[in-house]
């Protein structure tokens, strides 16, 4: 209707009839209008947007640059859930938390300048581990940008280098359309987090609202690379050609949804497979093809026979330093496939003989079809002697140890007996993040979350929070280490009001463990300010609200995991254990992988 | 394998904050820029990047890639000196007595192939294009009759073997239009914010 008048507009009429025509077309683009839009402010915006997105939980701290939102956000309170943490980087690990269990974007709000400032080390967290973030922080009024106003930072360029993708929204008819970008990057292709920083007058204005319409297209992005079928059937020719082919996973498998696509990949081809630590789960621990951890301080087997293998196969991983050890004495033997979402991971770090570009949901199906169904039992065998050689020099050890003093890595095998491989693991960084990796048994997907790339000391706090609230159905357990623990306890807080079912194991063993053991291997036992002191964090927990309990001797252990587990709310256990003990297998760095050590002695 | 220049080609969109992001793929890895053009293309909402650097080739194209990545990067080439058409422009500006006083200078300008873009009465600016070298000697040659002022731009460059880059970028544009920058609008409007 309203193209017809504008065309009869545009023709050759008396100039009377042309002024009607005109009235005509006005008033019935005036009458759209009324029908769709209503006027709302910024803020509202912000929380519509979160809405359609279907934005459940929020979890953020409000401030005087982003009052507006938090003002909107108060007429929302039945539709939205926003946990008040108690320091913005509590929000955003929550935030990856999150997102890491359900798959889905998490959401965080928080203020200009030291709010803004304080998400920096989750965004780089979240970045490096491909974690799907949206951060939405308030910024001054547009008009003092620059002015080196109250509160003000340059938030955008702080957070450039460390985000996907970043706006600054300065009026408020930008929020439905950006935020719809937003979340549309954030989840698509590799995930990553993503800022908006909206100026305080942008939350305010309002402006006429038509609805949001989710995004699923930018002309400049393209998500996932165009899948190269020429490549797909190469690497399914050396694939059917070798002799001892191993595949190597990480999280691609599991951002990609793809791992039933993956385990009908490897038990057709029958090839060994070994996850990193953010590939962890992606498969059940105990598949029979599932040979082990990689990296410094994985599993033996998957790191020595890395240099035996004669084709290796890497799915939605990026040869990250901590796997690969010296990077020419890694795998030269072999010809490598590797299998990406990222083009830009391509021959990054490792060359790759057939670079297989696509999301792996897409590629890994039409690999299967293209190779043959085998098996090979002598080199799976390799693997199983190995692990032999390894259960007997150092795990059997660790989980059944026979000294006085708990070991961390006995700690998991009861925890592991009590949760049966059900229980969502959130680890912190150290020397209890790697036991606890090695270590637990998983039935299920997304179970293994830890800052992976960035090593975060004080992200399993709140990331185990955000994680309860990503799948409240299954048990969360934070495992972490004194000196991290002490990093974001504040959290504690936030379980206090909010009260999600967090179980925090604590695995004390009084010293910034991890340093100490390169201090002790490697600096002549030089322990420099590797000797952390900690409050009774029983006391403290009680302080917040929270039962605990610590605990030194083995006969407790079982009883006090279990006492934990079937607490119906919240609980901390303190679990003293042996102050210098060592992690090991162990690629001390600077060597290949080959060079993998199973004792102190051997370095 | 050894260092050597490249010119990196880039086709963004235009928006606020883009040319940090390009930038600090390289700082990241402390690598000098030697040279950074951006303008916009024949198609007003895409930007053309022309930045030119030392590096050896295996970093060069892990970095084009990693350019490429950015959101709103377009597309991302790299190229050799030989695969190149390159210029870039020089504006001197002299004493327009010495000119006129001086055969040779006159003579010394033709020979350069500069030509004046402002004549007065205090001073004249000449223009010439070409490369370093070229532009680098005429400012040699011109010092000691009274050089007054020197700039340089940076690097253009035209790919040799490109094919329908024009074609295909008003292809682009025409099938799905960029979307116009937003710029802060509020600079100078201290009290219109709080009245919205």
């Amino acid at each position: 209707m309203q193209s017809l008048l504008s065309r009869l507009t545009k023709a050759v009429l008396p100039t009377k009839l042309k002024i009607i025509v005109m009235d005509t077309l006005e008033l019935i683009k005036e009458q759209t209008k009324k029908q769709v839009t209503t006027t709302i402010s910024g803020g509202e915006a912000v929380l519509e947007a979160c809405l359609a997105e279907g934005v459940e939980t929020i979890f953020g701290y409000p401030g005087g640059a982003i009052m507006p939102i938090y003002d909107a956000l108060y007429d929302y309170k039945e539709k939205l859930k926003h946990i008040l943490v108690r320091h913005e980087q509590g929000a955003i690990h929550a935030a990856q938390g999150f997102a890491r269990v359900s798959g889905r974007t998490g959401v965080v709000f928080a203020t200009s300048g030291p709010g803004a400032t304080n998400l920096v080390t989750g965004l780089a967290d979240a970045m490096i581990d491909s974690t799907p973030v949206v951060c939405i922080t308030g910024q001054v009024f547009a008009h003092l940008l620059g002015t080196d106003a109250f509160q003000e930072t340059d938030v955008i360029n702080i957070t450039t280098p460390v985000t996907k993708w970043n706006y600054q929204v300065t009026d408020a008819t930008e929020i439905p359309t950006v935020l719809a970008k937003a979340f549309y990057i954030a989840g698509s292709g590799r995930p990553g987090p993503v800022l908006i920083d909206i100026t305080k007058n942008a939350q305010i204005q309002k402006f006429e609202y038509e609805g949001y319409t989710k995004c699923d297209h930018i002309r400049s992005y393209r998500p996932k690379p165009i899948v190269r079928k020429e490549y797909v059937e190469q690497a399914a020719k050396l694939i059917n050609e070798a002799e001892r082919p191993f595949v190597i996973f990480g999280q691609g498998v599991i951002l990609g949804k793809a791992e039933k696509e993956f385990k009908q990949f490897i038990e057709k081809a029958g090839i060994p497979a070994a996850w990193t630590i953010m590939g962890m789960s992606a498969i059940p621990t105990g598949h029979p093809l599932g040979v082990g951890m990689l990296g410094m301080h994985g599993n033996y087997g998957p790191n020595v026979l890395t240099n035996e293998c004669d084709v290796l196969i890497a799915i939605g991983m990026r040869f990250d330093d901590r796997v690969t050890g010296r990077l020419d004495k890694y795998a030269r033997q072999a010809k490598v496939i590797h299998l990406d979402i990222d083009p830009a991971e391509i021959d990054k770090n490792v060359k790759a003989d057939i670079p297989v570009w696509g999301d792996c949901k897409e590629t890994l199906p039409m690999l299967t079809n293209l190779v043959e169904q085998k098996v090979y039992p002598q080199w799976l065998q390799k693997f199983k002697d190995y692990q032999q050689k390894e259960e007997e020099k150092v795990i059997y050890d660790e989980l059944n140890p026979t000294g006085e003093v708990l070991t961390m890595g006995e700690v998991i095998r009861v925890l592991n007996e009590l949760t049966e491989g059900n229980a969502v693991i959130v680890t912190d960084v150290g020397q209890h993040q790697m036991v606890a990796c090695r270590y637990a048994k998983y039935n299920q997907t997304k179970s293994n979350i830890t800052s992976g790339g960035l090593g975060t000391m004080g992200f399993a706090l709140p990331a185990a929070i955000g994680a309860a609230y990503g799948d409240p159905s299954r048990t969360t357990v934070a495992v972490i280490g004194d000196g991290g623990f002490q990093m974001t306890l504040q959290e504690l807080g936030t379980i206090m009001q909010f009260k999600p079912n967090v179980k925090i194991i604590i695995l004390n063993n009084q010293f910034l463990g991890m340093v100490r053991q390169w201090q002790q291997l490697f600096n002549e036992k030089r322990y420099s300010f590797v000797d952390i002191q900690s409050p009774d964090f029983v006391q403290v927990a009680k302080g917040f609200g929270i039962p605990g309990k610590s605990i030194c001797k083995r006969e407790d252990l079982k009883t006090s995991l279990k006492e934990m587990l079937e607490s119906k709310e919240s609980f901390l256990l303190e679990v003293m254990v042996g102050k210098e003990n060592n992690v090991f297998p162990m690629v001390p760095q600077g060597r290949g992988v080959a060079e993998i050590v199973l004792s102190k002695e051997e370095i | 394998m050894n260092k050597q220049e490249f010119t990196i080609t880039v086709y963004t969109e235009n928006q606020v904050g883009l040319l940090n992001r390009i930038a600090i793929i390289f700082s990241r890895r402390k690598i000098n820029i030697e040279s950074l053009n951006t303008s916009p293309t024949e198609v007003d909402s895409v930007h053309r990047f022309t930045i030119v650097i030392n590096e050896i080739e295996e970093v060069v194209k892990k970095l084009c890639r990693q350019i490429e990545k950015q959101v709103e990067v377009l597309k991302a080439y790299y190229n050799t000196e030989e695969e190149i058409v390159w210029q870039e422009l020089a504006l001197y500006k002299v004493s327009t007595d010495a000119i006129a006083e001086k055969v040779k200078v006159e003579r010394l300008l033709r020979e350069y192939g500069a030509r004046a873009v402002a004549i007065r009465k205090d001073y004249t600016v000449f223009e010439t294009t070409g490369h370093r070298e070229e532009t680098d000697n005429l400012i040699k040659a011109l010092e000691p009759y009274g050089l007054i002022e020197f700039v340089r731009s940076a690097r253009v460059a035209i790919i040799k073997a490109s094919n329908s880059f024009h074609d295909r970028l008003k292809e682009f544009e025409k099938k799905e239009p960029g979307e116009e920058v937003i710029e802060n609008e509020y600079l100078d409007k201290n009290e219109e914010v709080f009245t919205m």
